[in-house]
């Protein structure tokens, strides 16, 4: 094989670059690209966005190469599509891989450090401690002022939301003083007497002053300042509550005390293979599971086994040349290949109904009974199958006769002198070589049909549920579509951790079946030689 | 004698024979083709049945009409209309563009030997085998964060639900457009180096040009599968007028289906019935298209 020299390309590059011109736009782009990802990275980072950016940035890196290292001159063709999958494929996929090894889910869902801040943010009122002597007004609009005189004779004026200040008479509308350091007025405000004060029900529960230095009225005669509720403790990984002295350890992502006690938010936090761990021991999940697992095998390979064998038959009988309406039976035959499969799979869900579908309706008349295709597990998944034969015999049928074709007549005319039947050429002919040519199709349609979302979700949901199972699980959902209810419907909480942990079991299983395919029809030596 | 009328009774009983069995297989065919095409007329009948439910629907219905279709186009409700045009749209765009993408680089692929292109070429492979579906949760967080800082790739963005499709694009796509460049020669492209046109004006000029045919088809294969996308759409996009025509009759078939079924049946004609003309005008290409490629990896 001549294959094309990679110095000869680079150098034919370099022909083409000899003028300045050209060059210089070509940095002047890059440098423009450069800055924006940049100030796009500077957001990410300001927003704590770190993944993304990371992700962003490492491509960013590998268009910069791939621009300026001329060694590399192929992948400039191709670094549009590599930054897009790279992007919108690869980083979703090692996030999710990464997730599978987290706790993320429903009381998990911000980071470590934002549920620290969060909790850190709380206050108590300290029972004993330093305390300011306070005195009570009112605006006509409702609003509180306190005026507070600490042990020292220090005078602070101070309002919710508003920095404590420290005015002298005649500042932000303080009046005169009297005998104990008071102002008789405040502008805008209304002195209340003790009584008055001491009965208003709302101002022992106003905070004062800024967030860092806030307080609140502890007595009828004295106001003390707010402090921090709780300490983290870096060493102990833990909270310690200042007001009960009660220690939160770091428990799976949410602080607890030894009693069980739990400070909300919880976090994300890497759990190890816990999720995985469950998935193969929960005695709770693994009933669901089993037959989860058992009837996605199952669809997949009957729904394969069925469909291929319709499409087979009807390739072979009409295969014939010169068959009357050949064109016109096989246009008729693949119309349902040929509509968007989530059109066809709602049609199927109205003919079913119970009672008031079409085919329920005409079996009733005709044999007084028509099968619950909803309630009854055995005849949803029947339905489901018949579904998926509606929606996929056409495609086998056109690829078997297409490979039916290029069977050499040879092999017949050499089979028909040794006197071999229709059947017996079927069996040792027709069949063995079908199988090598679409052999790798039917492993893309039962991996395919292993994952087929679409089918299981439009029609029924997974329905109908199964009982007891400690997260919602239907009898015909497969695992994908059991992990969409996880992550998603969240009726009882969503587990993306637990999600992401299927999710990896699904690829490991279907990752497998496709390397067994490239060992069987040996893709991988094709890939080397040819070319 | 004897003999001739011997000849003669087994050529006629073969070609008795030969008839029965074709007269069995066209009813065959027959029974096929009620099964094949039963929901596609129960559809029409349920379009033009103006009593517009699911239980009073008859196959061929008393008096039909076209108030199901004029309800459905007319009604402020769904916006059908708006439905359809995003979904041709975003079909439309992301068949081009992802075809452009591949074909770019499985020229590369398929032409230059460089380090690292067999690994890549089966890590795109096993990539693609993934299940998209699964990592739609980080797709999902990652479209609503690019959203905080760029606003037109953010969630309810048809930008955002394209370039998504534009990243599955390499992995499905760029196997099947190696095989076809595989097969243009290699000779083509060696006699025009020789007279000093560089790798692009070869690709462009030459290669381009006689692949037109199968481009076409692998654009309209593209567009009929991102036409019929369903989950990420359903995911990114949350409103009303933002919706593709998938979308908006699945969430319109969970809420009325039962009382509303003719009107569902008329949507989904219009959305569907453009697919299959195409379909049954270029079904050899297509099928063509669809084998070729994938029998030959």
């Amino acid at each position: 094989m001549t294959s094309i020299d990679p110095e000869i390309i680079t150098e034919s590059q370099g022909k083409k670059t000899d003028s300045v011109l050209p060059k210089i736009i070509r940095y002047v782009l890059l440098f423009a690209g450069n800055a924006a990802v940049g100030y796009i990275l500077s957001r990410f980072i300001n927003l704590g966005y770190y993944t993304l950016a990371i992700a962003v940035f490492i491509l960013a890196v590998f268009v910069n190469f791939v621009l300026l290292v001329k060694k590399v001159y192929p992948l400039r063709w191709m670094v549009i599509g590599l930054v897009l999958m790279g992007l919108f494929t690869i980083y979703p996929i090692i996030f999710t891989i990464w997730v599978s090894f987290t706790n993320y889910g429903e009381g998990h869902l911000i980071t470590k450090e934002q549920a620290i801040d969060q909790i850190l943010d709380r206050t108590y009122l300290p029972e004993t401690g330093k305390a300011y002597q306070w005195t009570a007004f009112k605006s006509p609009e409702g609003d509180y002022a306190l005026w507070l005189i600490d042990a020292e004779g220090n005078a602070y004026l101070a309002k919710p939301e508003e920095p404590i200040s420290q005015p002298q008479t005649g500042e932000e509308g303080v009046g005169e003083l009297d005998e104990d350091g008071i102002p008789v007025t405040i502008e805008g405000y209304q002195r209340l007497n003790v009584i008055l004060a001491v009965s208003d029900k709302n101002l022992s529960k106003i905070q004062f002053g800024e967030e860092g230095k806030t307080i609140q009225v502890r007595t009828p005669s004295e106001a003390a300042e707010l402090l921090p509720k709780y300490v983290f403790d870096s060493d102990l990984d833990a909270m310690i509550d200042q007001e009960t002295g009660v220690v939160y350890r770091n428990l799976r992502g949410v602080f607890s005390s030894s009693t069980g006690q739990e400070l909300k938010p919880g976090f994300i936090e890497t759990i190890g293979l816990s999720n995985f761990t469950r998935f193969f021991t929960s005695p709770a999940l693994r009933g669901p599971l089993i037959r989860i697992i058992t009837w996605n095998f199952a669809f997949a390979f009957l729904s394969l086994l069925i469909n291929f064998s319709l499409g087979l038959l009807i390739a072979i009988i009409f295969n014939e040349p010169g068959f009357p309406f050949k064109k016109l039976i096989r246009s008729l035959l693949i119309i349902p290949y040929t509509i968007p499969a989530l059109l066809t799979i709602l049609v199927w869900r109205g003919m079913l109904n119970p009672e008031l579908g079409i085919i329920d309706r005409l079996l009733e008349n005709w044999f007084g009974w028509a099968p619950p295709w909803f309630t009854n597990q055995w005849w949803a998944k029947a339905a489901i199958l018949l579904i998926n034969l509606w929606l996929s015999y056409p495609y086998f049928m056109l690829i078997c006769s297409g490979s039916l074709q290029s069977i050499s007549d040879d092999y017949y005319a050499a089979a028909k002198v040794d006197g071999a039947n229709g059947w017996q050429q079927f069996w040792h002919i027709t069949l063995p070589l079908l199988l090598v040519a679409v052999g790798p199709l039917l492993i893309s349609s039962f991996v395919f049909n292993f994952n087929n979302f679409n089918l299981i979700y439009i029609f029924n949901g997974g329905g109908p549920p199964m009982a007891n199972t400690p997260t919602p699980a239907g009898h015909t959902d497969i695992l994908i579509s059991y992990v969409y209810n996880l992550a998603f419907s969240g009726s009882r909480g969503i587990d993306y951790g637990f999600a992401s942990a299927i999710t990896i079991v699904i690829f490991v299983i279907v990752g497998t079946i496709t390397l067994f395919q490239f060992r069987f029809t040996g893709m991988w030596e094709e890939v080397s030689e040819n070319v | 004698m004897s003999n001739m009328s011997t000849v003669q009774r087994l050529r006629s009983s073969a070609s008795f024979r030969y008839k029965l069995s074709v007269a069995l297989r066209l009813i065959l065919a027959i029974f096929l083709i009620i099964f094949s095409i039963f929901p596609i007329l129960w559809v029409i009948s349920a379009a033009i049945n103006p009593t517009g439910s699911l239980a009073t629907q008859k196959l061929i219905p008393s008096n039909p009409g076209l108030d199901n279709f004029r309800e459905l186009l007319t009604s402020g409700e769904f916006p059908f209309w708006t439905w359809f045009g995003n979904s041709i749209k975003i079909s439309a765009i992301t068949s081009v563009l992802s075809l452009s993408i591949t074909t770019i680089a499985a020229y590369a692929f398929s032409r230059f030997r460089f380090r690292g292109r067999k690994t890549m070429l089966k890590g795109i492979f096993l990539i693609q085998v993934f299940p998209t579906l699964l990592a739609l949760v980080a797709t999902f967080l990652m479209i609503s964060q690019f959203g905080d800082v760029i606003p037109f790739i953010g969630l309810n963005q048809h930008t955002s639900l394209i370039l998504i499709y534009l990243g599955g694009a390499m992995g499905t796509n760029i196997w099947l457009m190696k095989g076809y460049l595989d097969t243009v020669p290699r000779d083509i492209d060696e006699s025009a180096m020789v007279e000093g046109a560089n790798n692009w004006q070869i690709f462009t000029k030459l290669i381009l040009p006689l692949l037109k045919p199968i481009l076409i088809v692998i654009a309209i294969i593209n567009y009929i599968g991102t036409y019929g996308e369903f989950i990420l759409a359903r995911v990114l996009l949350k409103s009303n007028e933002k919706y593709t025509l998938m979308v908006g009759l699945q969430i319109f078939a969970g809420a009325q289906f039962d009382q509303r079924w003719g009107v569902f049946a008329a949507g989904a004609l219009i959305g569907g019935l453009p697919i299959m003309i195409i379909y049954l005008i270029l079904q050899d290409k297509i099928v063509g298209g669809l084998t070729t490629g994938a029998v030959k990896g």
